[in-house]
């Protein structure tokens, strides 16, 4: 994070000077209202992208600096009301009331509603105001407002809460100046006024359509545009069609359309490889910058545009409103296993990444049900599988027939949503066994996904994948470089067999050697601990340092080491096996203890080593 | 259309509105549906469902939310009215 001034209107914006000192503003307002979309407004991209490893994702926190005055903006999860019974609610609950450790009380309060339905977004009003802190309402998608023919008046409005109420779109900007006005200025608490019992529901309700009487609210038209997409979406037949059709795309894209892309940056990785050679005298150091750090964390830096690609795709599904839509034609299936169809959202979203999903399972108000979502989570297909997956299949599965591995991709996919589906099962039939909690999921409208916000998503995804081969893999990396080139035998690096690292790789060949896989790739399994991709680097690395020359086509040197039904084993065991630390360290955060972080990363092993040998012994 | 009114949300076709009675459910989850606008006394409209019948989406207070037909049969409904015409 830095201070340079944000670009947004906010700075802009002429205000009295106000101390430097920083202050906290809280972030509050029900789903979907469109918090995240004005954080990342106001904070441009100095955000903390505060996804890994093991750190908290509960609040994103932005700084934005106005004139000299520092805020700090916390965004929390969306909530409907302040009475505490998910995780979620608690975060919010616990944050307003200044009883979070690591973030002061907060100075003030913005409260973001969506102003095409404000009677019941004003609910939240009631128990805001009651905190007593200086709040600012903002009626968000002004523009949809107006498009759609309703109106409010905001003076009017402002007079009956007693507090500052702005009209603005953090879509389009507008308005946004009178929140900047609001975040550096005097902050006054609101003028006391007749607020609604907090505590019961009817009577925030009463009193927020009250307070649209007086602003001379008028709703707008419903939009057609839900319905119709609706009428197409969940159509009986077509329904589950497009659905089907929607997730063949995403993976023909992401292994076709990605392929010329990773090629640029291969090239790139290798031309400047090849240049750092030539500039660089023979020495320990250039070894280590050339087969270690190019070859190890180069080799992972080709998934970039691959990785960017389903992370398109995901944010496309997710803004749109589409991801409420596939969580209700999957709740059938989830409802077999025992889940609630909101499980569903999780493990959407552990396709990114196990943390996030972990995390966001906050959201489910039976514990038992969450916790058999978070030991499920980390089944599904993370990112950090498909760098895994890519290389192995593109070097062991034919081109032809055209669709041969893209069904490969697919079935690696299936695979892990089976393993999840089939464990949640077997939970919540036994040990999380529990009574069913209602089912309750908002539909939002669907809306126009912005550039703007899947820019913003794609930054921050880059800075993330990048800052891990910079840290966990470049690290992996150097640390193996070292043991593959101790102990020096007459002055010389040995072997790599010989050396430390090879010796580590021989004694796990054993055990590995029924799945059809070396003491190579014995020493990607140990490193990949770290995190799954960390195998890619590592064999980079490894055929680096034994190729003569140079860089060693990744794919043609492990053709060597692996026949086809190891390299299946491969793939099976990357599946099932928990190769990922930071996943663990959340589980045992999240579940409150060693016990079901040990237990899952038993179980997922197990699972991968079991599986990868049956089909190692088949296959051969 | 229909010669007995629907007891519960449940029984709702796809267009149908009634207004919400009381909501048969232990308290917090009766807390967590008044949330989301299932407030005795308003008008609940049944819209469309997921392929497979069930969930079913309910128009209320301005949003739309979907409910399992477990949940929907446990929320009482008073009278009926059939304003899409069938
Ligand atoms: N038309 C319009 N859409 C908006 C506006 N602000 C946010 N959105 C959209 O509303 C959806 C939900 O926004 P998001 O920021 O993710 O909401 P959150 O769940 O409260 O964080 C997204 O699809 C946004 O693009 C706005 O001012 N106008």
């Amino acid at each position: 994070m830095s201070n340079v001034p944000s670009s947004s209107a906010v700075v802009a914006a002429h205000a009295p000077e106000a101390s430097s000192a920083s202050r906290t503003v809280a972030l509050v307002g029900p789903p979907n209202s469109g918090k995240s979309t004005l954080f990342n407004r106001l904070t441009g991209l100095r955000q903390k992208v505060a996804n890994y490893p093991g750190v908290t994702v509960e609040k994103r926190l932005g700084r934005t600096s106005l004139q000299g005055q520092d805020v700090l903006l916390v965004d929390l999860p969306g909530v409907y009301s302040l009475e505490p019974r998910t995780e979620d609610e608690q975060v919010t609950h616990d944050l307003l009331r200044g009883r979070m450790d690591d973030v002061p009380k907060p100075d003030a309060v913005v409260l973001i509603v969506d102003v095409t339905n404000l009677g019941r977004q004003l609910t939240l009003a009631g128990p805001i105001l009651s905190l007593g802190l200086p709040t600012l309402v903002v009626l968000n998608m002004a523009d949809d407002l107006k498009r759609r023919g309703g109106t409010v008046d905001v003076d009017a409005l402002a007079e009956q809460v007693g507090t500052p109420v702005a009209l603005v779109s953090a879509r389009t900007g507008e308005g946004l100046s009178a929140v900047g006005e609001f975040l550096q200025g005097a902050l006054g608490v609101p003028r006391p006024v007749e607020l609604p019992i907090i505590s019961n529901v009817p009577s925030c309700r009463q009193w927020s359509a009250e307070l649209g009487k007086r602003a001379r609210y008028r709703a707008p038209l419903p939009s057609n545009w839900t319905r119709r997409l609706d009428g197409v979406f969940l159509h009986p037949v077509a329904g589950p069609l497009i659905f089907v059709m929607v997730v063949l795309a995403v993976f023909q894209t992401i292994f076709q359309a990605a392929v010329p892309l990773m090629d640029g940056v291969e090239t790139m990785i290798a031309v400047s490889g090849g240049w750092l050679q030539s500039a660089l005298p023979e020495s320990w150091f250039r070894s280590l910058l050339i087969e270690g750090i190019w070859g190890g964390v180069g080799s992972v830096v080709v998934f970039l545009p691959q990785i960017l690609l389903l992370f398109i795709f995901i944010g496309v599904l997710e803004d749109s409103g589409y991801m409420a839509r596939a969580a209700l034609i999957a709740d059938r299936t989830m409802a077999k296993v025992g889940l609630e169809g909101k499980s569903f959202i999780p493990l959407i979203s552990a396709y990114a990444c196990a943390i996030p999903a972990i995390l966001s399972t906050r959201t489910i108000a039976n514990q038992r049900d969450r916790m058999a979502t978070i030991l499920i989570a980390p089944f599904m297909t993370c990112s950090a599988r498909l760098p895994v997956y890519t290389l192995v299949i593109a070097a062991f599965i034919p081109e032809e027939p055209v669709y041969a591995r893209t069904a490969t991709m697919i079935g690696l996919y299936l695979l892990g949503f089976v393993a999840a589906v089939l464990t949640a099962a077997v939970l919540k039939s036994s040990v999380l066994k529990s009574a069913r909690t209602p089912f309750l999921l908002e539909m939002p409208s669907y809306r126009m996904p912005t550039l703007r916000s899947i820019g913003l998503r794609l930054l921050d995804r880059a800075k993330i994948f990048l800052r891990r081969a910079g840290t966990v893999i470049m690290a992996t990396t150097i640390v193996l470089w070292f043991l593959a080139s101790v102990p020096l035998q007459n002055g010389e690096p040995p072997e790599i067999a010989e050396s430390v690292a090879g010796a580590i790789g021989r004694t796990m060949e054993p055990i590995i050697e029924p799945l059809g896989f070396n003491w190579r790739i014995g020493i990607g399994i140990i490193t990949s601990l770290a995190a799954r991709e960390v195998i890619v680097g590592t064999l980079g690395t490894i055929y680096g340092m034994e190729a003569d020359e140079g860089s060693l086509e990744l794919q043609s040197a492990l053709q060597s080491d692996l026949t086809l039904p190891g390299a299946i084993a491969l793939l099976i065991y990357f599946a099932f096996a928990m190769q990922c630390m930071s996943t663990v360290a959340v589980v045992r955060r999240e579940t409150g203890g060693w016990k079901w972080a040990i237990i899952q990363f038993v179980y997922m092993t197990a699972l991968g080593y079991v599986c990868a040998f049956a089909a190692y012994r088949i296959l051969s | 259309m229909t010669s007995n009114s629907p007891a519960t949300l449940a029984e709702l076709r796809e267009g149908e509105e009634a207004c919400l009675d009381r909501i048969d459910l232990p308290e917090p989850e009766a807390r967590r549906l008044m949330e989301l606008g299932f407030l005795p006394g308003t008008r609940i409209a049944a819209a469309r469902s997921s392929p497979f019948g069930d969930p079913r989406v309910f128009r209320v207070d301005g949003s739309e939310v979907a409910l399992r037909r477990e949940t929907a049969a446990r929320l009482m409904v008073r009278e009926s009215a059939d304003i899409r015409g069938g």
